[in-house]
């Protein structure tokens, strides 16, 4: 049983087309770390693997309302307390799990202060917090790490191993090493699309000259 | 999707929130209109039907490009759109939200305003009513415009040239309701209009607005 597959698949930043023949399956309990350097395209593969943006060509198959997407950008409102951030996306998914997302991502202390007074790495984790109250099997995260410190990297490790070991899957761009031990990673590079004269389907112009 | 109401109405009455912004600027508008036109009242009586209604558009538009601007910035909208809510909904409740903090209160001081432009003693019932039944479509229309512009950098000029000709209908008809309620004449035709467009509205353009964002997300 697969929980996500991607087949074959292009997509498009703007017009410009920037992965092409991307495939890959994900199974319960798998994670897949996403590599590749700054504007290959990862951003681009995970919202349309989470249903943002329509592919190019290709398919992405996930059971409906499967794909739990955490972006650059954590969705935190600052006038709420971190409480009523993350209760607002537990109502959302219609889950009760608030509780124990706050425990998890060591939150607990700050549930009533207002989130415009988190640090970065504080808000971010509150973001990631969210994705534990969707209840959803396969996380889609745009490069989750940015301005957690080590403790708390190791922490969210801990949450996706969790994750994992509950029958869920991981999609991951990250640039440094989660610990996950499972992890397979993917290389993004070999996708480029490619100038149409070798076949592929980049546009005349570069993206210099986008 | 009551949370997401529920949300949205808190998110309002916080600090930096919009509640009281249409509401003060539809005061002023009545306030100081007096102040310009002169104090008769023959004329006040005559120009307060319009200048209510344009004071309440006027009001409405003022806060619409927060609907879905300010989710969008810090990414909910993204995450509203890969959640089980429909985004027709997410329009829906935005729009509701909108008429809640920024329509409701302005039917409810209407009448103190009318005062204020001396208006005729049978209008007031029908500057409610009109108001209550035109603001609802004031709301929605906006909640499309800002669907439109939401990707875009200070996309308030651009929303506001979008929303105006489509706010028109309802103006005339909702100012048509009180000029000829404050005359004492039959309102049956503007008010059934104004109803119409009113429904016809909230009917389609929630739609409209999630294919909007469904675009603009892109």
């Amino acid at each position: 049983m697969t929980l996500l597959s991607v087949k074959d698949l292009a997509v498009a930043r703007g017009d410009l087309p920037v992965l092409e023949g991307v495939g890959f399956a994900l199974a319960p309990g798998e994670a897949l770390v996403l590599r590749g350097p700054n504007g290959i395209g990862k951003t681009t593969l995970l919202r349309t693997v989470a249903g943002l943006q329509p592919p190019l060509a290709g398919q992405v198959v996930a059971a409906p309302e499967a794909v739990a997407y955490a972006a650059h950008a954590d969705g935190v409102k600052a006038v709420l307390t971190v409480d009523e951030n993350l209760g607002f996306w537990a109502g959302v998914f219609g889950q009760d799990r608030v509780a124990e997302a706050l425990d998890r991502m060591n939150l607990r202390a700050l549930a009533d202060r207002r989130a415009a007074n988190l640090s970065a790495g504080q808000k971010r984790r509150l973001g990631l917090a969210r994705l534990l109250v969707t209840g959803r099997p396969v996380w889609v995260m745009d490069e989750p790490t940015v301005s957690l410190d080590a403790a708390s990297v190791a922490l969210f490790a801990q949450a996706v191993a969790r994750h994992l070991a509950a029958g869920g899957a991981a999609l991951i761009a990250t640039h440094i090493d989660l610990g996950l031990a499972t992890a397979r990673m993917l290389d993004l590079t070999p996708f480029k699309a490619r100038p149409p004269e070798d076949g592929g389907r980049r546009g005349a112009f570069d993206e210099a000259f986008a | 999707m009551i949370g997401l109401l529920i949300r949205d109405l808190r998110l309002a009455v916080r600090a930096g929130g919009g509640f009281g912004l249409g509401l003060a600027f539809f005061l002023l508008v009545a306030v100081i209109v007096p102040l310009g036109v002169g104090p008769e009242a023959a004329t006040l009586a005559k120009i307060a039907p319009g200048i209510l209604w344009v004071g309440a558009l006027l009001s409405c538009l003022l806060s619409l490009d927060r609907i879905f601007a300010l989710d969008f910035e810090d990414g909910s909208l993204d995450l509203l759109a890969t959640s089980p809510i429909p985004l027709e909904g997410v329009a829906a409740v935005k729009a509701l939200a909108h008429w809640l903090v920024t329509g409701l209160p302005l039917v409810a001081v209407s009448p103190v305003l009318g005062l204020l432009l001396n208006l005729p003693g049978p209008g007031y019932l029908w500057l409610v009513l009109a108001l209550a039944l035109g603001t609802p479509a004031l709301s929605v229309i906006g909640a499309f415009g800002a669907a439109l512009t939401v990707g875009l950098k200070r996309g308030g000029l651009l929303m506001s040239l979008l929303v105006l000709p489509l706010y028109i209908p309802t103006l005339i008809f909702g100012a048509e309701v009180v000029k000829r309620g404050a005359a004492g004449l039959s309102v049956g035709t503007p008010l059934a209009l104004l109803a119409g467009i009113t429904a016809g509205s909230l009917a389609l353009l929630p739609f409209a607005a999630a294919a909007a964002i469904r675009v603009n997300l892109r």
